[in-house]
């Protein structure tokens, strides 16, 4: 009864919201409903981490809806209502936000990554997965009047939705593999090549919907939804449930032999590459999207090598972390009107609070000790190093990529403010209210302290590994600070948009992997489309209409001819007959003597008839 | 009982045929809704009762037993649903059709006919009462296309309507009278034919017969390639016309794979599977690619019809792929085919109206006249939206229960095939969000009509009652799907052992 408690308070509480506000005049009762609801969720979570409830309800024949909590989804309940309310918090205070349409969607979305979390077969998951993905397409384009917001969207919830049909797949694989409840934990056991099959669908989805390389792109553009947005899809829900899969399924990835492997090198991947698209970024919220893709790096790296414990640990402190950044720049966003890194100068030092908070978030970020992912990074790094040794240093490389980026951000926030006028992409409000503030102070502390408590008494990794990546990241972070305040020193970076920052092309567009997704997705299937549209007016339709109409001329062309000619025999015949009459008329003269002579002639001819027949027998 | 929900219809337009038409339109409508409201009433207590196993409330009477036909009607898990979605598709449209104001007292009536003809052929259970029906549908639906369409174009559309589908229906005649033929005692009856299994041996007459029944199916279906009728058909009906087009009359031939192709001719129903299977296949993707490409938001959603019974006849195919697949995932496969007639006549019956909606604020189906409408009519945008989403089978509403039961039942016994069709749900993803970015989304454009401004107000009352319950309904059944499927299971197992013996 609990879980049920749990994930549909959100979900219809939210779906409730939404519908009240097309009802009310004023939705000014939707911020607090939201916050009170999410209190609640908080309340119910910490409930279930404590007593781990199970519920099966029937679904479809032999495929149950599974929801439990165990130890992995009780640490991911608990983030997901924690990072929750804070966003629901500082979204009621900023104005656009409190609207019950914003709130309410928010609390959906969190529903369902509660389902997420909590579904121990494949149909809740699927099904909960499926509308995360679409409410996040609501989220992005909340601000519905702007194509580019609403473009975004569209590429988010199709990116993600053509991975999720590997999930799709995947219950189908399972069914055909004989594991007919569709569990999660039974999907080892799934038989034959199905498994493969069960195992790549998997992997597919978790990697689009964790925004894993070929997938990043979709993440880019989801940042131009609302800060808030963001903080949470970025954090504990959406990118963080692909990680949560595979963290999930890791004993299906270490059966098939192929799985396990191929998902830590694409995460060992992601964290590097991603890493340097972020640290070739010039916006803010673009930086921190990328580094979000590089940290769910090591959680899919970590369900590769089979560390479970370490990946989660990685998942909670990096979901601290990440949503305290995005809320912070957020509340610059609306303080100062921009997010762009060079019209942040100075915003730590104008909004101390929040630069105090935004410092804990990027130290952390950076790796830095004592913090957060200092611990989450190195937890899954000592766990990879016992499988393989190149993996291992792939890591590390993403860590130093990950101090770099981090101080990039801070090192513009504590810059003194840009002399003159600045350029800013919405009005700036100029204060940071209350309600925004609190959520950060709030974060600040499980962003500064989780790693800590998991070293006393969870997952923690060697002291061995714990210095050395210590040491790299102050290394790198020191140095990428010096590097750029020597080059401001210098007078190479001229006032006006950071060019020097922006870094190669291909890095700063996300490695061109949109343009690729359109060129080779898109875009034909659009082709195919339009093509087949015309095939089937053109040809099939036409074809139709053209034997419609060729039955209609072979009418008229028996009309004309087979009519006629049908009608000329029955003419003839007529004609025939009569003609046969007119000769029948002839003897009839009247005239006796011409009878007896026909009688006569009629007779001798008999006769012949007669002798001719006695002859011949 | 089941004569009663009939003819009750018929009988209330018996009534109103008799009353001057020019009594106020409230008052036909009104009475109608009270009509269907009495309709439905009688189907969910039918439902009630509904026994496990076999046919409930089966009524038999002689009719012409020269030739081995019987007034026989009866419902069993695979009609019942649709018949419950008749009663209540055409109660939406009653409630729509409150704002209607031309000729009212025939339209009344003519849909009145309409709902009994689509219960009839429903609970038939004798093969010529089924045809009888069949046909009936197609007179009457050409009568409301071409009276209530929009203008010339109508009646051609009507017309091209009327004659391919009557086609159809006389290759269905044709398989009806070879199955006629094949048993021995000469029968038209349904549960006989089934027992009988007169054509077990398969071969090359039953064969035939499976294409000629097949043909006269899928024109009605319809599948890839007789789909044509339907675009232009659905263009120029009215909303409501197109609703009960889409919701209710598209069902009869998708039915009729499961009350007469599989369990008649379980033989070649099992040899030709695959073809059915890939037939299934080319209507989901094609269908899907082509709604991708259109403009005008009615020949879009008609087109989007033809993917989602694409999913329809891949699930009956999939079930006759008796090897390679055990009986749960045949089962699963048949219940998601059922469960996604039921899920397309709910979901497409509501976008239809919504079209109409639009249709009667800007004048024109075209997608690219309008932007931004969000703005200015939210509460329509609202439900356009959740239609969009159940229809492009997000979880949480009936498309996906259906769908995904079809996949998930269908992707062991054909594995190619399924993972092709399951690109369908992102391709029709793609074009729901292309189609409310165009419509809903971005700045505010209205069709202008010349002079003033259009006025374009939200959606009125009557109009979200009628599409509203049906959104719910969708949502009910996406959400806590058993009291629907406790009905269709049993029914959806019996025919796969039927076509597996």
């Amino acid at each position: 009864m609990l879980l049920w408690w749990l994930t549909g308070a959100p979900l219809v509480g939210g779906a409730l919201l939404v519908l009240a506000g097309f009802g009310a005049r004023s939705g000014r009762f939707a911020a607090p409903a939201g916050v009170l609801l999410g209190s609640g969720v908080l309340g119910l979570a910490v409930a279930a981490a404590v007593l781990r409830p199970a519920a099966s309800a029937p679904l479809l024949s032999g495929i149950p809806v599974g929801l439990a909590v165990d130890g992995l989804s009780a640490v991911l309940v608990v983030t997901v209502a924690v990072v929750l309310l804070a966003v629901l918090v500082f979204a009621a205070g900023e104005p656009e936000l409190r609207r019950p349409r914003f709130v309410g969607t928010v609390l959906v979305f969190a529903g369902a990554m509660l389902v997420t979390v909590t579904g121990t077969t494949v149909a809740p998951l699927l099904m909960a997965w499926e509308v995360m993905g679409a409410t996040s397409w609501a989220l992005i384009a909340y601000h519905y009047r702007d194509p580019a917001a609403v473009g975004a969207a569209r590429t988010a919830f199709l990116t993600t939705r053509a991975a999720d049909l590997g999930l799709y797949l995947a219950a189908g694989a399972a069914l055909a593999g004989g594991v007919s409840t569709l569990a999660l934990a039974d999907l080892p056991a799934v038989g034959g090549a199905w498994v493969h099959v069960a195992a790549a669908g998997v992997v597919v989805a978790a990697l689009g919907k964790s925004a894993q390389l070929p997938f990043s792109f979709w993440l880019s553009g989801a940042m131009r939804g609302p800060s808030p947005v963001s903080a949470l899809l970025h954090s504990a829900t959406m990118v963080a449930a692909g990680a949560y899969l595979l963290l999930r399924v890791a004993p299906l990835l270490d059966v098939t032999g192929w799985a396990g492997p191929l998902v830590a090198w694409v995460g060992a991947a992601t964290a590097v590459l991603l890493g340097l698209v972020a640290v070739a970024q010039s916006d803010l919220k673009q930086l921190l999207a990328a580094s979000t893709c590089a940290q769910i790096g090591y959680m899919v790296l970590a369900a590769g090598v089979g560390g479970v414990p370490q990946g989660a640990l990685q998942l909670v402190a990096h979901a601290a972390t990440k949503s305290l950044l995005f809320l912070a720049a957020g509340a610059w966003l609306v303080a100062l009107g921009t997010r762009q890194l060079d019209g942040l100068r100075g915003a730590a030092r104008r909004f101390p609070l929040v630069g105090a908070t935004f410092t804990i978030g990027a130290l952390s970020l950076a790796g830095i000790p004592p913090l957060s992912l200092w611990v989450g990074k190195d937890a899954v790094l000592a766990a990879v190093l016992e499988r393989s040794v190149a993996l291992y240093v792939v890591g590390l490389a993403g860590a130093v990529v990950a101090a770099v980026y981090s101080m990039k951000a801070l090192w513009f926030v504590w810059q003194p403010a840009e002399p003159g006028e600045p350029v800013h992409e919405q009005e700036p409000a100029g204060r940071v209210a209350g309600l925004m503030a609190a959520p950060l102070v709030l974060l600040a502390v499980p962003a500064a302290l989780t790693g800590v408590g998991a070293l006393v008494g969870g997952p923690g990794p060697g002291a061995v590994e714990l210095a050395v990546s210590a040491v790299l990241a102050v290394v790198a972070a020191a140095a990428t600070w010096a590097v750029l305040s020597r080059r401001r020193g210098a007078g190479r970076e001229p006032s006006g948009p950071a060019r020097v920052y922006r870094g190669s092309g291909l890095l700063a567009s996300w490695l061109g992997l949109e343009r690729v997704a359109r060129t080779l997705v898109a875009r034909p299937t659009v082709a195919l489309a339009s093509a087949l549209a015309r095939f089937d007016d053109d040809v099939l339709g036409r074809a139709v209409d053209g034997s419609a109409r060729a039955v209609v001329r072979l009418a008229g062309l028996l009309d004309r001819r087979g009519e006629s000619a049908v009608d000329g025999v029955v003419g003839a015949v007529a004609d025939g007959a009569r003609t046969l009459g007119r000769w029948a008329r002839r003897p009839q003269t009247g005239q006796l003597h011409q009878y007896l002579a026909q009688l006569s002639v009629g007779v001798a001819a008999l006769a012949a008839l007669a002798l001719l027949v006695i002859v011949v027998r | 009982m089941l004569s009663l929900i009939v003819f009750w219809p018929a009988l209330v337009g018996a009534v109103l045929l008799c009353l001057p038409a020019r009594l106020s339109a409230r008052l036909f409508v009104g009475v109608w809704i009270a009509a269907g409201v009495v309709d439905l009433a009688l189907v969910v207590a039918v439902w009630l009762r509904l026994p496990r196993q076999g046919y409930g409330f089966e009524e038999r009477l002689p009719w012409i037993p020269s030739a081995g036909i019987s007034y026989h009607l009866g419902v069993d898990g695979l009609s019942l649903p649709l018949l419950a979605l008749t009663a209540v598709l055409f109660l939406a449209c009653a409630v729509f059709a409150l704002r209607e104001t031309r000729r009212v007292k025939s339209y009344v009536v003519l849909f009145l006919a309409l709902q009994t003809v689509s219960s009839g052929l429903f609970a038939a259970l004798d093969l010529i009462l089924f045809f009888l029906f069949f046909d009936l549908s197609i007179v009457l639906m050409y009568f409301v296309i071409a009276g209530w369409g929009h203008g010339e174009r109508a009646r051609a559309a009507a017309l091209k309507f009327f004659l391919y589908t009557f086609l159809g229906s006389l290759a269905l005649l044709l398989g009806i009278i070879a199955l006629f033929l094949a048993a021995v005692p000469h029968t038209f009856d349904i549960p006989a034919l089934a027992a009988a299994n007169p054509l077990a041996g398969g071969g090359l007459y039953a064969g035939l017969t499976l294409l000629a029944l097949g043909v006269g199916l899928a024109v009605k279906t319809p599948t890839v390639p007789f789909h044509t009728w339907l675009p232009p058909a659905h263009t120029e009906a009215p909303a409501t016309g197109s609703a009960i087009l889409a919701g209710v009359l598209l069902k009869m031939g998708a039915y009729g794979f499961v009350r007469i192709a599989m369990p008649l001719l379980p033989a070649g129903w099992r040899q030709y599977a695959l073809v059915v299977v890939i037939v299934g296949v080319v209507s989901v993707v094609y269908g899907a690619l082509v709604a991708l490409a259109q403009t005008d938001v009615k020949r879009m959603i008609a087109y989007t019809s033809i993917n989602h019974m694409g999913y329809v006849v891949l699930g009956v195919g999939a079930a006759g792929l008796v090897a390679g697949s055990d009986v749960q995932a045949r089962a699963l496969a048949t219940t998601g085919a059922v469960t996604q007639m039921v899920s397309h006549g709910l979901i497409t019956g509501a976008l239809f109206l919504l079209a109409g909606v639009l249709h009667e604020r800007g004048g024109t189906y075209d997608m690219r006249a309008y932007s931004g409408l969000a703005a200015r009519t939210p509460r329509f945008a609202a439900l356009f939206a959740v239609a969009a989403f159940a229809s492009l089978g997000l979880p949480g509403f009936s498309g996906f229960i259906a769908e995904f039961q079809v996949f998930t039942g269908a992707l062991g016994a054909a594995p190619v095939p399924t993972a092709l069709a399951v690109t369908g749900i992102l391709v029709t993803a793609a074009l729901f969000l292309l189609a409310l970015q165009r419509l809903f989304l971005g700045p505010l454009r209205t069709p202008d009509a010349p002079g003033a401004p259009r006025p374009l107000p939200d959606v009125r009352v009557s109009e979200a009652l009628a599409v509203a319950p049906l959104l719910a309904l969708a949502l009910v059944i996406g959400i806590l799907p058993r009291f629907l499927l406790d009905v269709i299971e049993p029914a959806a197992r019996g025919l796969v052992e039927l076509v597996a013996r």
